[in-house]
């Protein structure tokens, strides 16, 4: 029994330096050459614009669901102006870059850990480095790139979307004005706030796209395998999104207290 | 059976030299020398796991040893770190077992693919991937993908792929495995083309002994564009590094060790029941 949580433990040991490894390569190969431009183009295409519609669409329920649901405990007080503030508040700081962070996990970091772990088992990966390819710079500094410039993007349009939710849903369930639901929304953001929504996503891009490299790329056992991995690459994404969101916060927090 | 040394003093193009490579399951090379001179194909045999894709794998550089070394064209690749192995491997073509295409790119992209890596003028790669598909007579087929072609025609875009660049060696791991009679023939001649038009030094892992004999007993006529059987002569006159005929040379893996090496008469003569398996 111990020495089977031993060798449980080294095993997880030795995972999490291998994907630490394969992680500060990927960011290492962006000092230098070669560069696969289309590539990075490609990918970001694919990340950002692919997750697009999703990310839109999961933003403007929520912001709609969070008027709802604050709204019916600031009616109790009759205080149902303050909804804007709460619904900016919580949508750039916490629900806007997690959110997306999450989608984008489940659709990209799957889709990457598929494509890559294919590649692999059918030797396309080996072919690439037979070929004098570099399957980090090839493969894994693209995606990687692509998630860390995307996800900021993303959830600058999630939160933009999430407020018009909130504003429909204000407009149309608590009568409330248009104007001032915006008024009061963009009052109530200040640069912490800001700060905090977009750094976030930035961690969260690295995350989903390491984790989905470094989960195709050790993909064991066929096709089988390949399937394990894409689900494992969406459940460890998620996972690690959400955790990281807890230091993330509290960092931002910190460093919004000492600077701004 | 220990392995003849060369004759001569001809430069190895392959060299191993007491390989040995193990995983967690155990050792699957376990002292393996051998060396391959220019324009020998050295055709390695052995049953299902005893290491004969590995061993193109460590001459690719794809795969270190965990013991001995490992030369290939001159320089030592066992050592080499990563950034250096990468260069190294433009020099050597690999044809995979099931082609190993990019899928995601189409026959001409695929075939193009090392020549846009080295950055080539378009008009010239262009024309590279056209002659190699041509060589392949496969050029109709630059605009499919993959997936649209049987398993024969990837096998030669594969071999279309590697001969784009022009590499002076070439490492085929069971290029006729799993394909029709005929569509292995097609293979054979392919890779007796790559041999005496381009003068390439090969190793070829097989199941398929007669792949093998195929490789010793023909040759490609180069004025007539058709396979022309070697004369006997050629191949008893012709001693290793000498002779500007094709040489094929043998090799058995039994249980991570070379069991035999030498020519292909060497082999069909031999009375060992062993080897016979292989014969039969």
């Amino acid at each position: 029994m111990g020495e089977v949580l031993t060798d449980a433990f080294k095993q997880l040991l030795a995972n999490i330096q291998d994907y630490s490894v394969m992680s500060g390569r990927a960011l290492a190969n962006l000092a230098t050459g070669p560069r696969y431009f289309q590539d990075i183009l490609d990918q970001m295409d694919d990340i950002g614009v692919g997750s697009l519609p999703i990310v839109l669409m999961a933003g403007f329920f929520i912001g709609a669901v969070m008027v709802l649901q604050t709204g019916s405990q600031f009616t109790r007080f009759g205080q149902t102006a303050l909804t804007g503030d709460v619904v900016a508040i919580a949508l750039v700081r916490e629900l806007g870059p997690t959110l997306t962070g999450i989608l984008v996990a489940g659709r990209s970091a799957s889709g990457i850990a598929s494509e890559l772990g294919s590649m692999l088992v059918t030797e396309q990966v080996d072919a690439m480095r037979a070929m004098g390819t570099d399957p980090s710079r090839k493969l894994v500094t693209p995606r990687v790139l692509a998630g860390i410039l995307m996800l900021p993007l993303l959830t600058a349009l999630n939160d933009f979307i999430g407020l018009l939710g909130g504003c429909v849903a204000s407009v149309f369930s608590l009568r409330l004005n248009a104007v001032e639901f915006w008024t009061r929304a963009i009052n109530a953001l200040d640069f912490a706030d800001i700060m905090q929504g977009m750094m976030k996503p930035i961690v969260y891009g690295f995350i989903l796209a390491t984790v989905g490299c470094y989960k195709g790329l050790t993909v064991r056992g066929g096709t089988q395998g390949v399937g394990r991995a894409t689900t494992q690459a969406v459940v460890v994404a998620s996972v690690m999104i959400i955790g990281a969101d807890l230091f993330l916060t509290k960092l931002a927090l910190y460093l919004g207290d000492k600077i701004f | 059976m220990t392995p003849d040394p060369p004759q001569n003093g001809t430069a190895a193009v392959v060299a191993f030299t007491n390989v040995k490579i193990g995983f967690e399951e155990g050792d699957v090379l376990r002292g393996v020398s051998f060396e391959v001179l220019p324009r020998e194909t050295l055709v390695l045999l052995g049953e299902t796991g005893t290491g004969k894709t590995l061993t193109l794998k460590l001459a690719a550089g794809l795969l270190r040893p965990t013991q001995g070394r490992v030369e290939v064209l001159g320089q030592e690749i066992s050592s080499m770190r990563e950034r250096e192995l990468l260069t190294y491997r433009r020099q050597v073509g690999f044809v995979f077992q099931e082609g190993a295409l990019f899928d995601s790119m189409t026959v001409a992209e695929n075939v193009a693919y090392r020549l846009r890596e080295d950055r080539l003028e378009e008009d010239e790669i262009e024309s590279r991937v056209q002659e190699s598909l041509r060589f392949v007579e496969l050029e109709h087929t630059g605009d499919m993908l993959p997936s649209e072609l049987s398993g024969g025609m990837r096998r030669r875009v594969s071999i279309a792929r590697t001969l784009a660049t022009r590499p002076p060696i070439v490492l085929y791991d069971s290029p006729t495995a799993g394909l029709d009679p005929v569509t292995a023939q097609t293979i054979i001649t392919l890779i007796l083309q790559l041999r005496d038009v381009f003068g390439v030094t090969a190793v070829m892992a097989t199941h398929r002994l007669q792949d093998g004999f195929g490789l010793a007993r023909f040759r490609f006529d180069a004025e007539s564009k058709r396979v022309v059987r070697l004369e006997p002569n050629d191949a008893k006159a012709s001693s290793r590094g000498e002779s500007d005929e094709p040489i094929t040379r043998f090799m058995v893996y039994r249980d991570g060790r070379v069991y035999f090496e030498g020519t292909p008469e060497e082999l069909a003569e031999s009375k060992d029941p062993y080897l016979q398996k292989f014969l039969v």
